[in-house]
C-alpha cells in the first residue's frame, strides 16, 4: 500500500515537474511574486492591496499569482507554499492575522523572501528572508480629519448646527492601536480647523461587517454625531450615511460612486511603492528593510480625489496647504501641545513596540514635544485615549 | 355529454429497486450533465475556455503533491466531523451543531495549550487536551439531548444556536488570550516550544491526522452495523414506537448518541488546534459543521461512502479556488459551479427512485 501510494506521488511529482517547468523555461523575469489577500476584491481592504499589486507588477514587468480568500490559518501558510511550489520567490500577504504562519513558511523555506503588510514581528524575529511594511496613514487620517473639520465650519456658519454639536462619529473595528491611532489623527485633524469639535467612537469588533458597520453609523448619528468617518472595510456605514444625508470621510478607496451626495474624501495607503521597492530588492538581490514604513512623502499615503458635491470650499487648498506642512515636517500630527489626557499634557510615553506577547511597554515614543508615530516600527502603536473623544462601548 | 378531458403527457411513478450499475449509470449521467452545464454557464458568463477550467479545478487537488496533502487533510477534517454527526442523523435526531461542537472543542485544546504549560508535565498536555476538548463537545452536543430527551424540545434549532453561542465564547477568549493588544487574535500558540501540537507523523505535518480519521471512519462503520448501541441507533431511527416497545430506552440512548457526536466534534476540534492550525480563530472550523450534513446526507449515512462524498466536496471547493487564482474569477464562481454540480447530483437520487413515465393515451379525447 506504502509502495503504491508512494509511487502515485512519485508519478504525479514527475508530472507537476514537466507542467510547471514548461512555463518555467520561457519565463525570463528573475521575480515571481505571489500574493495573499484575506478577502477578494469585493472588501475595500483587500482591493486596495490588489490594485497596488496589479499596478506595482506591470510596471515592474513581474509574473505575478493572487490568491484570494485566505483565512487567517494554517490556510495562510498552506497557499505561501503552494505558491513557492509555482516558483514564487516573493510572497505577500495583507492581512494582520496571516503574519505568524508566514513566518512559519519563511524558516523553512531562506531562499524566498516574505513580506507582510500591518505585522509587528518582523523587526524582532530574527529572520533575514521575513519583512514588515505599513505606511503612516495617520498622515492621511489627519488630512480627512482636516476636510471633515471644514465641513463641520461649513455647517456651523451655515446656521445648521451650533459649536457645541459639531460632534463627529468614528466606527472602528477593534479597540487596537492601528484603529485608535487612526481616530486620534483624524480627531486631531477635525480640531486642528474646527477648534469646538467633540468626537464618539464606537466598535464593531470585525474589520469587514456590513451590517454591524451599519449599526454602527445609526448608533452614531442617533447619537448627535453630524459627520462619520470609519476605520472598517465594508461599505455598511457609507451606504447608511447617503440615506441619512450624513457627510462622511472614508478609507481604502473612494465612495464617490455609490455615496454621491455625503462622500467628501478618503484617506488610503497606495501598497504599490512598498511592493515595487521589495520586489526590486529580490530582483537585484538586494536586502529587504525588515521594517518599512512609507510616508505621504513618498508616496506611500494619499488621498482619493475629493468631492466637491458634499465637501466644504476651499478643501482641495486647505489640504494642499497642510499637507506640504506635514511633508516638509514644520507640522506634527501628534504634536503632544494639541491634546490632553485628563487635562495633562504627556512629556513621556513608554509603548510596547517590540511584540513579544508580553504587552509590556518598552520605549518611550514622547520627545521633541511629539508622539513618534510609526518610527521605531512601522505598524502603528499610539494607543492613548485622548480627552475629547468619547468611547460609546466603554 | 361530451366531457374532455386533458391527460398530462407524462406522470411520476415509484420505481422499483434499480440494480446497482442502473443507479450508478443514472448517477454517472447526472454528473456528466452537471459538467456539460457547467461548461456552458462557464463559457456564457465568462468567456473562458471551459475545458481549461476542468483542468483547473482537477489541477486545485492533483496539481503538486502538497495539494494532494492539503486535500486529503481537507477530506479528514470534513469527514470526521460528518462521522460525528451521522450517529445523531442515523437515529433521526437533526445535531446541526455541528460547527459549534467542534468550536468548543477546538477552545478547549487552545485552552489546555495556553494555560497547562508549566501547571502540569509537558507529556501530559496532549492528554489534556484530548480529554478536554472530548468532554467540551460532548457537553455542547448534550445540553440540547438533555432537553430534548427530557422535554422534547426541537433539536434542530437548539443545536443551531448553540453555534452561535460557542462562536461568540471563541471569539471571547480570542480576545482574552489576544497577542498584540486589541487585535483579537491568538497568533500561533506555543510557536517556540510547540506545546500541546501533534508530532508531526512520517515527515508529513498532516498524517497523522488523516490517520487519526482513518481509523475513526473504520471505527464508525463497526460502531454503526455491528454493535448493539447501533443496531439501538436504528430501531429508534426507524420508529421510536417499536423501540419503546421492544424496550430501549430512548431517552438513553438519544442522549448517548449526541455525547457521543459531540464528543467526535470535540475531537475534530482538537485535530484542527494541535494538528494543524496551533490558534483559536472563531472561523476555524469553516463550516464544516454545516457542510458535514450534505456530506452525510448524500452518503446516506453510510461512514465508507462519506470518504467519497467529501472527497467530492473538497474537490469541488479546492477546484473553486484554483480557478479564482488562475483565471482572475471571483471565488464566488466556484461556488456557482459546486451549486450545479450538487443539484445534479442530489436531482439524480430522485430519477434513482422515481421514474417519468409516458402516460399512455396522452392527448387523445376520451
Amino acid at each position: 500500500m506504502k509502495k503504491i501510494l508512494a509511487m502515485v506521488l512519485a508519478l504525479t511529482m514527475i508530472f507537476a515537474l514537466c507542467v510547471a517547468a514548461a512555463p518555467a523555461a520561457s519565463a525570463a523575469e528573475p521575480v515571481k511574486a505571489g500574493f495573499i489577500f484575506l478577502h477578494d476584491e469585493t472588501s475595500t481592504y483587500d482591493l486596495n492591496f490588489i490594485n497596488g499589486a496589479r499596478e506595482a507588477c506591470e510596471k515592474l514587468g513581474v509574473e505575478y499569482i493572487f490568491k484570494t480568500n485566505i483565512p487567517e490559518g494554517q490556510e495562510a501558510a498552506d497557499a505561501a507554499e503552494e505558491l513557492i511550489d509555482e516558483g514564487c520567490n516573493f510572497i505577500f500577504a495583507d492581512s494582520f492575522g496571516h503574519e505568524s504562519f508566514l513566518m512559519q513558511v519563511a524558516k523553512d523555506y531562506p531562499e524566498v523572501q516574505f513580506c507582510h503588510a500591518t505585522g509587528t514581528q518582523a523587526h524582532t524575529a530574527g529572520l533575514d528572508n521575513y519583512h514588515n511594511g505599513f505606511a503612516s496613514i495617520y498622515e492621511g487620517r489627519f488630512l480627512g480629519g482636516v476636510a471633515a473639520g471644514l465641513k463641520l465650519n461649513e455647517m456651523i456658519e451655515s446656521g445648521a448646527i451650533t459649536a457645541d454639536q459639531a460632534k463627529v462619529g468614528y466606527i472602528g473595528a477593534f479597540p487596537y492601536a492601528e484603529v485608535k491611532s487612526g481616530y486620534t489623527s483624524f480627531f486631531l485633524g477635525v480640531r486642528y480647523v474646527c477648534p469646538s469639535a467633540t468626537m464618539d467612537v464606537t466598535f464593531t469588533n470585525s474589520w469587514y461587517d456590513p451590517t454591524l458597520e451599519k449599526e454602527g453609523a445609526i448608533k452614531l448619528i442617533s447619537n448627535g454625531c453630524v459627520l462619520l468617518s470609519e476605520h472598517a472595510d465594508s461599505m455598511g456605514a457609507p451606504t447608511e450615511c447617503q440615506d441619512k444625508g450624513v457627510p462622511f470621510v472614508f478609507y481604502n478607496g473612494s465612495a464617490a460612486n455609490d455615496c454621491p451626495d455625503t462622500f467628501i474624501v478618503a484617506s488610503r495607503i497606495d501598497w504599490a511603492p512598498y511592493m515595487e521597492y521589495a520586489m526590486t530588492c529580490v530582483a537585484e538581490g538586494k536586502d529587504i528593510g525588515a521594517d518599512w514604513t512609507g510616508t505621504i512623502a513618498t508616496g506611500s499615503v494619499k488621498l482619493t480625489e475629493i468631492n466637491d458635491k458634499a465637501a466644504a470650499a476651499g478643501t482641495a487648498e486647505k489640504i494642499a496647504e497642510i499637507q506640504a506642512l506635514i511633508e516638509s515636517g514644520e507640522l506634527k500630527v501628534f504634536d503632544t501641545a494639541t491634546w490632553t489626557v485628563n487635562g495633562q499634557t504627556l512629556t513621556e510615553y513608554m509603548a510596547d513596540v517590540d511584540d513579544m506577547g508580553d504587552f509590556a511597554p518598552d520605549t518611550n515614543v514622547i520627545a521633541d514635544g511629539y508622539f513618534h508615530e510609526s518610527e521605531y516600527r512601522s505598524a502603528p502603536y499610539f494607543d492613548i485615549d485622548i480627552d475629547g473623544i468619547t468611547n460609546l462601548d466603554a | 355529454m361530451n366531457k374532455k378531458t386533458k391527460t398530462p403527457l407524462f406522470h411520476v411513478a415509484k420505481r422499483g429497486a434499480l440494480r446497482w450499475y442502473q443507479a450508478w449509470a443514472i448517477r454517472g449521467a447526472a454528473i456528466l450533465l452537471a459538467l456539460i452545464v457547467c461548461g456552458v454557464v462557464t463559457s456564457l458568463v465568462t468567456g473562458e475556455n471551459p475545458f481549461a477550467v476542468y483542468a483547473a479545478i482537477w489541477k486545485g487537488s492533483f496539481g503538486t503533491p502538497r495539494k494532494m496533502w492539503v486535500l486529503l487533510q481537507n477530506i479528514a477534517m470534513l469527514l470526521c466531523v460528518s462521522l460525528a454527526v451521522t450517529p445523531a442523523f442515523r437515529m433521526r435526531c437533526w445535531n446541526l451543531g455541528g460547527e459549534g461542537q467542534a468550536l468548543i472543542g477546538a477552545l478547549a485544546s487552545a485552552a489546555c495549550m495556553i494555560l497547562l504549560p508549566g501547571k502540569v508535565p509537558n507529556w501530559a498536555i496532549l492528554p489534556c487536551m484530548l480529554l478536554c476538548s472530548l468532554a467540551a463537545g460532548a457537553v455542547w452536543a448534550g445540553i440540547p439531548a438533555f432537553f430534548k430527551a427530557k422535554y422534547n424540545t426541537n433539536e434542530t434549532l437548539f443545536t443551531l444556536m448553540m453555534n452561535y453561542v460557542a462562536t461568540q465564547l471563541v471569539a471571547y477568549y480570542c480576545v482574552v488570550w489576544e497577542s498584540p493588544k486589541g487585535s483579537a487574535t491568538i497568533g500561533i500558540i506555543n510557536s517556540k516550544t510547540e506545546l500541546g501540537w501533534f508530532p508531526v507523523v512520517g515527515g508529513q505535518k498532516y498524517l497523522l491526522n488523516i490517520l487519526i480519521v482513518a481509523a475513526l471512519c473504520v471505527a464508525m462503520h463497526v460502531y454503526l452495523n455491528y454493535t448493539k448501541h447501533g443496531y439501538e441507533i436504528a430501531v429508534v431511527g426507524e420508529s421510536e414506537r417499536t423501540a419503546r416497545y421492544v424496550g430501549i430506552k430512548v431517552e438513553r440512548v438519544v442522549i448517548r448518541t449526541m455525547l457521543l457526536s459531540g464528543a467526535i466534534c470535540g475531537l475534530a476540534g482538537l485535530l484542527l488546534v494541535a494538528g494543524t492550525n496551533h490558534t483559536l480563530t472563531p472561523t476555524i472550523v469553516d463550516g464544516r459543521g454545516f457542510t458535514a450534513v450534505m456530506v452525510s446526507w448524500l452518503a446516506k449515512f453510510n461512514p465508507v461512502w462519506m470518504i467519497f462524498t467529501s472527497f467530492l466536496l473538497v474537490f469541488l471547493g479546492r477546484g473553486a479556488g484554483e480557478i479564482a487564482t488562475k483565471f482572475g474569477l471571483n471565488h464566488s464562481f466556484g461556488d456557482i459551479l459546486t451549486g450545479v454540480i450538487l443539484f445534479f447530483i442530489i436531482g439524480s437520487e430522485f430519477f434513482i427512485n422515481y421514474q417519468i413515465k409516458l402516460t399512455r393515451g396522452a392527448g387523445k379525447e376520451e
